[in-house]
């Protein structure tokens, strides 16, 4: 049994991009983005526990531009990869698999992570809280 | 694999095959990640309109909202439901991309190290704010 001769794939990069292939790994770098922005939940949660000092210290930094920019950056892989992990579960189901489905349902994810982005900022800048 | 095959002529087919498939884990590996992402669905709409609702608290109102029994218990949830998650998400990105064995090997358990020190001292502090000092 030779291995040798068998044709081998070709590289990724002579591919067209194309909506399916960009989400399907925008999952995966919005999953591990994730994976790193719980180090910024957990010191949240480590500086809301140590006391007023702590804490207002971690609120200084989220409202700088950079912590800013890091919850910005949060938000968008949260919610892309929750609206597409929902997206996942329902062809877990057996359904949506048709090319128009994967489609419909790709731009459907785009959209309400925009919406939801948008909804989620205008909600914390306006003050709704506190 | 195919040297080994042919220096052991006395192998029965069954005796080569045994050991080289399906360790039999991927299954439970596969639910775990579908059972965490459907918990994490309500758990992490919840706490970002939590989160929304404390822009700009100060420290007494973040600790008053933590104090009560189910936003702690929501949140040791979403801490366990999350890292579990990530966990298990990152495994399969490592398993896919890393070659060398001992590199995916020794990644995958410092990966998991980190993410239960990561888990302990999110669920600590959590304790800490809900049972108070």
């Amino acid at each position: 049994m030779t291995q040798a001769e068998r044709p081998l794939s070709p590289h990724l990069q002579v591919y067209r991009w194309q909506l399916t292939s960009v989400l399907s790994i925008l999952h995966r770098a919005t999953g591990a983005a994730l994976s790193l922005g719980t180090i910024l939940l957990v010191c949240w949660l480590v500086a809301a526990a140590e006391g007023p000092e702590a804490y207002a210290g971690m609120q200084g930094f989220l409202r700088s531009w950079l912590g800013l920019l890091l919850l910005f950056g949060w938000s968008v892989a949260l919610f892309y990869h929750l609206c597409n992990g929902i997206r996942h579960l329902w062809w877990d189901t057996g359904r949506g698999l048709e090319l128009k489905s994967v489609y419909a349902g790709g731009w459907a994810v785009l959209a309400a992570t925009a919406v939801l982005t948008i909804i989620a900022w205008l909600l914390g800048l306006s003050g709704w809280g506190y | 694999m195919a040297d080994q095959r042919l220096r052991a002529p006395m192998r029965s087919p069954l005796g080569r095959a045994i050991g080289l498939g399906s360790a039999k884990e991927g299954v439970e590996h596969w639910w775990a990640l579908r059972v965490t992402s459907i918990a994490l669905v309500p758990l992490v709409l919840w706490f970002v309109m939590a989160v929304i609702g404390l822009t700009g608290a100060d420290h007494a109102t973040v600790v008053d909202w933590l104090s009560g029994p189910l936003p702690a218990v929501l949140l040791l949830l979403l801490l366990i439901a999350a890292f579990y998650h990530s966990a298990l998400g990152l495994q399969v990105v490592i398993e896919d991309y890393i070659d060398n064995e001992a590199a995916r090997l020794g990644l995958i358990i410092a990966m998991r190290l980190a993410h239960i020190l990561l888990a302990a001292l999110g669920i600590f502090a959590v304790l800490r704010i809900a049972i108070g000092p």
